[in-house]
């Protein structure tokens, strides 16, 4: 199946990238597609690779970073919402990129399901 | 960064269904849900809107904002007859629970039962809620 994934909260104060993470890792693992990841919301805060939890904290940013460069899925975050929050090309963890809106929409009209993670 | 606006999009029609719970102010989703509904509708995609629990406050006619300091961006739901979004929706039990009706609101809406709704949202291809 090939799969679209919303990810609308940011890594730490809110369960929704993990979760988000763990369902993309195991639907790869399960060999389905994943179109795209898109990173809304607070959630383009996954992308900043300034992040730096304590050591025996897991590291969202870095999880879906390299989750992206081993199996080639797209790391997208809205330009938007990326802007409004301080987050740009700098900033920017291995994997992610930034780019409109219209790839989330696109995500949703390609892929056969649009799973989002959020509230 | 791509400009997507610039690109002419040639694939297929799908039924995009936005369903709004939240209240206008307080969070950033419904702001930024209505950004994503208008794209959607730029990628000439079959959308509804739906407006359920306190999202229809995001409709809710005379919203004075200044003293939040938030921007009222209320008048934006006005745009989408031009992106020719017309399956526009309010949930009946929703307005009721919160004392509106129709001619509070900043655009006209079709009413429906949360039954009506549930309907609705069988015959969609993708849901999602901000």
């Amino acid at each position: 199946m090939k799969l679209g994934i919303l990810v609308n909260e940011g890594p730490f104060t809110h369960q929704a990238s993990d979760t988000a993470y763990q369902f993309t890792k195991a639907a790869l693992e399960k060999g389905h597609e994943i179109v795209r990841v898109f990173f809304y919301h607070d959630g383009v805060n996954n992308s900043n690779k300034q992040a730096d939890p304590p050591s025996d904290d897991r590291n969202l940013v870095t999880l879906w970073s390299e989750l992206g460069q081993e199996h080639g899925v797209e790391l997208v975050v809205c330009v938007a919402a990326a802007m409004r929050r301080g987050i740009n090309d700098d900033l920017l963890a291995a994997g992610f990129k930034i780019s409109g809106l219209g790839q989330l929409v696109e995500a949703g009209i390609i892929g056969d399901r649009l799973v989002t993670f959020g509230d | 960064m791509e400009d997507w606006e610039e690109d002419e999009f040639d694939g297929p029609v799908k039924k995009f269904m936005y369903v709004n719970r939240k209240a206008p102010y307080g969070t950033v989703y419904a702001l930024e849900g209505l950004e994503v509904v208008l794209i959607t509708a730029a990628f000439d995609q079959d959308v509804s809107l739906v407006f359920i629990d306190d999202g229809v406050f995001q409709i809710k006619k005379d919203q004075e904002t200044s003293g939040v300091n938030m921007k009222n961006f209320s008048p934006t739901y006005r745009a989408l007859e031009g992106y020719e979004v017309e399956k526009v929706y309010a949930e009946k039990e929703s307005l009721e629970a919160r004392g509106l009706s129709e001619e509070d609101l900043v655009i006209p809406v079709e009413i429906l039962s949360a039954a009506e709704i549930s309907e609705l949202m069988d015959t969609q291809d993708m849901i999602v809620s901000f």
